[in-house]
């Protein structure tokens, strides 16, 4: 089984991504991720159906699932690239705006480098593609304090040691 | 200035620390060439032509002797034993080896200096009024917020992979010395009727390729919501910026596809979740960043005594009072003045600093300055704090290391980018350039005359070199391999701020120097009552100067 890492532990994924959806057979059994445009056309089967997260692109804000949050388990966000930062905000605006509390995953071609400040910006899962994901663990510990407010630390800096 | 509580020294320590173990993942191969670009990019360092480039933040301008020092200390050991301080206020190192760029930034962090962010497409070292805190038209410091925006936009978690870099400029005097018009944000401090303290914001200037002025998104942004409304500005930048097109990707080309007043809306809409939120600054958390900024312990002089000394001075000595009248600034303090070294001396590349001159502007700092320099975006040193009766003492130690050619403001106060002798972008020198222009206008009375003049040289359209804000502006180009000048006219860096026009077909090397002395005869015969190049220019247009030059 692949693995994930979760609340900064390597864990076994038990959720299938789908970035397409296969023509032929149909929805695979178990636990599955499927695509934003997917989820909004068969939004009834699907959550009939159950065990169903969604992914977004990364030009896809997560505006769309605003009246889902309470029902999807995990949002995956993808990364086409790691340099494609649009996710570090969507990230952000669904804990920030939209309160969600379910799992916020991040996919695609982000790399270790990145963990601290996805973790800021409320992704608590990362399905990252490396050999070693308990060697990547250590970057969550980059460094021990922040500025600026995040999701892990919604109080700046400012208001904790320049008062 | 700022000082690191043991907390800001962590995380510096902590980011130089971070980027050792990158650098060493990098080189046993386990970070890609294109992984650890934008990794080595935010902590400053890019590849030139020859070799690494380290680019060190001084935040907003100011740094200390002890800094200095330091700076002086690893180009010598690091480097080539000089450096180059930029139209970002920074200070470039052209020639460090990677392996020793962990150690570097180590050193650096042991005088609380770091290189993060001043590359790469993330929130760039924010620039201010080399003058904050001391200049006689100041409205309000400029220095505490740029400390709170530094806060802030370090290792902000959101905004370190934007479509493109972002640059913040701050001002709070009557005159722009900050060219916030040509910034991605612009922040420029006001007071409203009440004399509450807040900010003009201004969107989406910018220089390279597509240069554009900033546009008002906020008239007077109250002061506590700085923070939640710039970070709803580069949320929907973020969000929006095109990612398709690296020239198209700068906050200007999103403001002027939308328009001002959509972008703005969209800000108000974003802002709606931000604003009032713990991001919001607290009247104790403005008291704590100006609590840094304070006045140094000006001794108490009576302004006519030391000026009319200073006068007596100056008649003696014509050379200290040419210095006297151009290098000097009014100062907020009786008896006190701004002076400006200028590192702009023919035959130097402007802007560059050997180790030992850096050494000496530290001791004359120490001596005469509260240990306190400034660097500008016209590329040159201030002392800020001098007092009048050791101007005297300055200008002789500053001759004697070079840094008090009499030109600060006028023509051969040349902006000027590295260019094609170092960078990898350039498709043309810029240096040799400079040092022609200066060659050729030697003639410090005809360079007076000429007045109030900036002439800035880029070596490519990014324009470093601020090209397009220069009265006169010059562009090195790419023609079939060969390197060419395109020269502009017209542009200003100010409140009033424009941007050139474009002379005409561009020319080479050699010709720049005369085509220049076209121009300024032209300005010549046809100012009336005093005026400035700009004066006459924005008079006449520019054809006049077009048929001079390609008569």
């Amino acid at each position: 089984m692949p693995k994930l890492i979760k609340d900064r532990a390597v864990i076994d994924d038990d959720w299938q991504l789908l970035r397409e959806i296969p023509a032929e057979e149909g929805l695979p059994a178990g636990k599955i991720i499927v695509p934003l445009d997917y989820w909004l056309e068969q939004r009834d089967a699907l959550l009939a159906r159950g065990d169903v997260g969604v992914w977004l692109s990364s030009d896809q804000a997560p505006t769309p699932l605003a009246p889902d949050l309470e029902t999807l388990p995990v949002i995956a966000i993808d990364f086409p690239l790691f340099t494609d930062g649009r996710g570090f905000s969507y990230g952000r605006t669904l804990r920030e705006h939209h309160g969600y509390k379910g799992e916020v995953r991040a996919i695609g071609q982000f790399i270790r480098d990145q963990l601290f400040y996805l973790s800021r910006c409320g992704f608590d899962a990362f399905a990252i593609e490396t050999a070693d994901p308990e060697r990547a663990l250590a970057s969550f510990d980059d460094f021990s304090d922040a500025y600026s407010a995040g999701i892990d630390q919604p109080v700046p800096w400012f208001r904790r040691h320049n008062q | 200035m700022y000082q690191y509580n043991k907390q800001d020294q962590l995380l510096v320590n902590e980011r130089a620390q971070q980027f050792r173990g990158q650098a060493e993942r990098f080189l046993a191969g386990e970070l890609t060439p294109q992984q650890f670009l934008p990794l080595r990019l935010q902590n400053g360092l890019y590849k030139q032509r020859l070799a690494y480039m380290l680019r060190i933040a001084i935040p907003y301008g100011t740094l200390n002797s002890r800094q200095l020092r330091k700076l002086a200390d690893i180009s010598r050991r690091f480097d080539k034993g000089f450096g180059h301080f930029s139209t970002r206020q920074n200070l470039q190192l052209n020639w460090p080896e990677l392996e020793d760029v962990p150690q570097i930034l180590e050193e650096l962090a042991s005088v609380e200096m770091h290189a993060i962010q001043t590359s790469g497409n993330c929130i760039r070292n924010t620039t201010a009024d080399h003058f904050s805190g001391v200049a006689a038209d100041e409205i309000e410091d400029a220095r505490p917020y740029c400390e709170i925006i530094r806060q802030w936009s370090t290792f902000h978690p959101e905004f370190a992979f934007l479509p493109r870099k972002f640059k913040i400029a701050v001002c709070g005097s009557q005159q722009d010395r900050a060219a916030m018009h040509v910034h991605d944000v612009g922040v420029e401090i006001v007071h409203n009727a009440q004399g509450e303290s807040g900010f003009k914001i201004l969107v989406g200037g910018g220089l390279g390729r597509t240069p554009v002025i900033g546009e008002v998104i906020n008239e007077f942004l109250p002061k506590q919501h700085l923070l939640t409304y710039l970070e709803a500005v580069l949320r929907v930048y973020n969000q929006l910026g095109r990612r398709d097109n690296k020239f198209k990707a700068r906050i200007k080309i999103l403001v002027r596809a939308m328009g001002p007043d959509a972008f703005r809306e969209k800000v108000e809409a974003e802002w709606v979740y931000l604003k009032d939120g713990p991001n919001t600054l607290t009247a104790e958390a403005i008291a704590h960043a100006q609590s840094f900024f304070q006045k140094p312990p000006y001794e108490v002089l009576d302004d006519t005594i030391e000026e009319s000394t200073l006068q007596q001075q100056a008649l003696a000595d014509a050379a200290f009072a040419r210095w006297l009248k151009y290098n000097t600034s009014r100062h907020k303090q009786a008896g006190h003045a701004i002076v400006t070294l200028s590192l702009k001396t023919t035959g130097y590349a402007p802007g560059d600093a050997t180790a030992e001159q850096m050494e000496v502007v530290a001791d004359l700092a120490d001596r005469y300055s509260f240990g306190e320099i400034r660097s500008s975006h016209q590329q040159n040193l201030i002392l800020p704090d001098v007092r009048k009766r050791d101007l005297k003492a300055v200008w002789e130690a500053a001759t004697a290391i070079g840094f008090a050619t009499p030109n600060i403001g006028h023509l051969t106060d040349i902006i000027c980018c590295p260019g094609g002798d170092y960078c990898s972008l350039a498709n043309a020198k810029s240096i040799p350039v400079a040092e022609a222009i200066q060659r050729k206008f030697d003639d410090l009375d005809y360079i007076y005359d000429l007045g109030e003049l900036d002439l800035n040289i880029s070596g490519c359209m990014n324009a470093c070199g601020h090209h397009h804000v220069g009265h006169i502006g010059i562009l090195g180009v790419d023609k079939k391999g060969a390197e060419f000048y395109q020269i502009s006219l017209g542009g200003n860096q100010g409140k009033d701020a424009s941007l050139g026009e474009i002379l005409g077909p561009s020319f080479s090397q050699v010709d720049v120097p005369s085509v220049i002395e076209k121009v300024l005869q032209t300005y010549l015969d046809k100012r009336i009552d005093g005026e400035v190049f700009l004066g006459t220019f924005r008079r006449i247009g520019i054809e006049p100067f077009k048929e001079r030059v390609y008569a």
